[in-house]
């Protein structure tokens, strides 16, 4: 029963392997929560103006949103395999092929989001002399929230879980210590890295969760009946 | 862009194409993999979600499911089992893993179908005095098709994806051809199985989508537009109860 064992006997649930190999851990977990962050960054920095010029233009919408969809389809191994030559190996690999996923789901739920503004606010932004910016900004964006947020937190959830698979080119976070498990039949290793990444998953949707709460007060108190 | 001309001739190569190591017999395998395992989670998943759609109740379990199945990361299941005692089992963690994934999509659109079928009619059909399950074969079943069939279009294009990643602890599928690559450090073999990967996926879609417009049974009542409005896209309607909750 000795902790020390755990690593010669192969066991699933390690506590020496943690403690030796904290670091390295530590390590994989910064990396998988920067591709993360990055990923999704990026991901709506690049979603929120195609939403905006699909809702603008009109013919542009259905080639956009089409176009995404397709993206969604590749299997991650081939994205991340097809990308290879343009970048090399490195982080931005995997990283453009997580924020190619990411779109599909943010510009529809932007799109989603400000589709479902009520005329009757904009009209009353309108006419105490909003300008098309400060409609957006001020009235619209905030009511697409709930959306916008339902669209961030499935991306952030499913983003976590890709970037493992990043570990094929040596930048998977978590997912090269699963890999590197996997080679040497290290249970400890895999099991913890996985256990860590679905953490790091729930931990992020419940964070985001709490960012919508706070970005829409007004919700709460006519929510709480519906849920 | 040396890499592309370079995977055009890897994949123009004869040779590439056959024995136990070629396209052929990799896409064959990926074919009768995903085809097995679809056809298990349909079986496990759809009756489920339709009983539970019709009596209206556990919707809130088909969409934490879908939500686990999203954080979940595949690779770390398939290495997880086969890991586990199971891994000596040949195929099974493969199946096993890819059956999981395709769960969640079949179980929340038939769930979602089934339970929000339009109220009035399936009143109206009680009213009529059909019994529990002519209700579910004549009004629930046809109202629920479209989407139904996108959770079952979903699941495909998603154990498609997971074939390929099976490749990774060594199972068969074409995403052999990818790991193969990497590990002789051949790039345009890598992009040559990515290209062929994505495009079974993108065919597999094209088919299902054709399949769901062939065979909708509501089609030649309503015509097509009504029911193209009524289907939500492909990764939006697993997602459309969690915007509820």
């Amino acid at each position: 029963m000795a902790d020390g064992n755990c690593l010669i006997s192969n066991e699933w649930i390690c506590g020496e392997y943690v403690r030796t190999r904290g670091q390295e851990l530590t390590d994989a977990t910064l990396e998988h929560v920067w591709i993360t962050l990055a990923s999704v960054a990026i991901g709506l920095l690049v979603a929120f103006p195609l939403a905006l010029l699909a809702r603008r233009w009109r013919p542009v919408a259905g080639p956009v949103l089409g176009l995404t969809t397709i993206l969604y389809t590749v299997p991650s191994l081939a994205m991340f395999s097809l990308l290879l030559p343009v970048f090399g190996v490195s982080a931005a690999v995997v990283i453009t092929g997580l924020v190619l996923y990411s779109l599909t789901i943010l510009v529809r739920n932007i799109m989603a989001g400000l589709a479902s503004v009520p005329e009757e606010a904009r009209e009353a932004a309108r006419g105490m002399g909003y300008g098309p910016l400060r409609l957006l900004f001020g009235v619209e964006l905030p009511l697409a929230l709930p959306a916008l947020m339902a669209g961030l937190r499935i991306t952030t959830v499913s983003t976590v879980s890709l970037t493992t698979v990043g570990a094929i080119i040596g930048y998977g976070g978590l997912g090269n210590l699963i890999y590197e498990g996997m080679r040497s039949f290290f249970k400890a290793e895999v099991l913890t890295a996985s256990v860590l990444c679905v953490a790091l998953a729930v931990a992020a949707d419940l964070l985001l969760l709490g960012l919508q709460r706070l970005l829409t007060p007004w919700a709460r108190k006519s929510r709480k009946g519906t849920t | 862009m040396d890499v592309v001309a370079k995977a055009w001739t890897w994949l123009a190569t004869g040779s590439h194409w056959a024995g136990p190591d070629g396209v052929w017999h990799r896409l064959g395998q990926h074919l009768f993999l995903t085809l097995v395992c679809l056809a298990i989670s349909c079986a496990v998943a759809l009756p489920i979600a339709v009983a539970l759609g019709h009596i209206g109740k556990g919707g809130a379990i088909a969409v934490n499911i879908s939500n686990a199945g999203r954080a979940v990361p595949t690779f770390a299941v398939l290495v997880l089992l086969l890991l586990s005692p199971l891994g000596t089992h040949g195929q099974w963690p493969t199946i096993i893993a890819l059956v999981l994934f395709a769960i969640p999509p079949l179980l929340t659109n038939a769930y979602v179908g089934v339970s929000e079928a339009d109220r009035e009619v399936v009143e109206a059909a009680r009213g009529m005095g059909m019994t529990g399950g002519q209700l579910i074969r004549r009004v629930e079943l046809p109202l629920a098709f479209p989407l139904i069939m996108t959770g079952v279009r979903t699941a495909a294009v998603q154990v498609v994806a997971t074939a390929t990643l099976a490749a990774l602890p060594g199972g068969g599928g074409l995403g052999r051809i990818i790991t193969a690559g990497f590990r002789l450090t051949d790039t345009p073999q890598v992009v040559a199985g990515a290209v062929l990967v994505a495009s079974l996926a993108l065919v597999v879609e094209g088919v299902f989508v054709l399949l769901g417009l062939v065979l909708d049974p509501m089609r030649r009542r309503t015509g097509r537009r009504s029911t193209a409005a009524r289907r939500p896209p492909a990764d939006q309607a697993p997602a459309s109860p969690a915007l509820t909750t």
